[in-house]
């Protein structure tokens, strides 16, 4: 068991949470972070997607690390992807179709997210199958974690809601407060991510 | 004829790749740091899309759709595997083509050929445009209904991202000079630069043919 959570796997697990971060640090998976992020809810079904479909990923391609060929890997790796994606894409049409119609394509563009093939490439390819899983996990979530940060601000500025619930009190509006609607806006999306990353670099700037 | 010409029109505009759905947003960021390589990548983008995205059409409306391949069978469940196996052979057969027909242009284009194959755009339009199938084009003037429709959607979809990704290049070759805060420095600006191209380009957005 402590084997299992040694030092250097916790490392694994929560260095992308916050010191290397995919999408504030190494940059990939933005096209479906902005997306999704103009309500709460999408935005934590899609984080939570992400972190299932890059952990189990992980973990196959880590399994059947010293079969594949070389040279067809990436096809291996898009195709077991691929697999994956279109049995979440199943059971969110069957348990929780709202939030599946409002992802519509974003949850097929998994398959072509950089995180994925970034850590297949990078980890699962190296690792054994219990590390890869770790990896896949604090990926994930450290996705998940911008996506919902951004898809709070979104919300709770363009709508006063969070999760379909009113935050901001009705006396407010009462006295001339108004929702920000160009928060709904899909630009808006970019300079909260923008915001997002300064905020990041300057509280890390001593680590680098 | 009317309805190529607008569904062409918009999907530059209106329904820009980049700026209304986020798609390509990876290599988008990361290779528009010059104009030149910017636009050698925009321009293989257009052209795997042109190919792509009928294939797939052809896909979708004689295998996948219901009803197409047998009577009473719907396998539209299969299209994200079908897709990205089609775009992944395609995007190989593409790259071995033009190294063979002219390797001028594939030196130019280097390492950007193979990657277009995990880029969302490519994907993205592919996964519309089996949305936009279903839809009646009586009433939508983003429906796609014939071999046409497909092309001009595809062509014009590349075409806007091309022209993004140049914008973006030539801002950010400029903005070189300019003096950002620190920890702002290259990709918080670029995201917030990003987001103010896309408000305006939200002013296309009543736009109709």
């Amino acid at each position: 068991m402590s084997k299992l959570f040694s030092k250097e796997n916790c490392e694994v697990f929560s260095n992308p949470l916050n010191l290397n971060n995919p999408i504030t640090v190494q940059v990939l998976g933005i096209c479906s972070a902005l997306a999704v992020t103009s309500q709460l809810e999408p935005a934590i079904v899609m984080g939570l997607s992400v972190t299932v479909i890059t952990a189990f990923s992980n973990v196959i391609i880590s399994l059947i690390r010293k079969t594949i060929p070389n040279r067809i890997r990436i096809i291996v790796q898009l195709v077991v992807v691929a697999a994956l994606v279109t049995i979440v894409s199943q059971i969110l049409k069957a348990f929780a179709y709202d939030v599946s119609v409002q992802l519509s394509v974003y949850v097929g563009l998994i398959i072509t997210n950089c995180i994925l093939m970034g850590r297949l490439e990078a980890f699962a390819m190296q690792n054994a199958p219990w590390e890869s899983f770790l990896d896949g996990i604090g990926n994930g979530l450290g996705y998940a974690l911008i996506l919902v940060i951004v898809g709070f601000v979104r919300e709770l500025l363009g709508f006063g809601t969070l999760l379909g619930f009113q935050i901001i009190p009705d006396f407010c509006y009462e006295n001339g407060y108004m929702n920000n609607g160009m928060m709904t806006m899909p630009a808006m999306s970019l300079i909260i991510v923008g915001c997002v990353i300064w905020a990041h670099r300057s509280i890390n700037k001593e680590d680098k | 004829m009317e309805h190529m010409i607008s569904l062409f029109v918009r999907s530059i505009f209106v329904d820009n790749m980049i700026f209304a759905f986020f798609l390509g947003m990876c290599s988008y960021l990361a290779v528009s740091k010059t104009v030149k390589t910017s636009l050698g990548l925009g321009v293989a983008v257009t052209f795997v899309l042109l190919i792509t995205v009928p294939v797939n059409y052809a896909l979708q409306t004689y295998v996948l759709g219901p009803d197409a391949l047998v009577e009473g069978v719907d396998l539209t469940f299969l299209a994200f595997i079908l897709f990205i196996a089609v775009i992944a052979g395609i995007v190989q057969l593409v790259e071995m083509v033009v190294e063979r027909f002219s390797p001028s242009l594939y030196a130019a284009l280097g390492i950007f050929l193979p990657l277009i194959a995990v880029n969302c755009a490519i994907m993205g339009a592919s996964l519309f445009m089996q949305q936009r199938v279903q839809m009646d084009p009586e009433i939508s003037s983003q429906a796609i209904s014939g071999f046409g429709d497909a092309i001009a959607y595809a062509l014009g979809s590349g075409i806007g991202w091309l022209l993004a990704i140049v914008g973006l290049a030539a801002i950010r070759e400029k903005m070189a000079y300019t003096d950002v805060p620190k920890p702002l420095q290259g990709l918080g600006i670029t995201f917030i630069t990003v987001g103010l191209m896309a408000m305006a380009f939200m002013c296309f957005s009543g736009l109709n043919i």
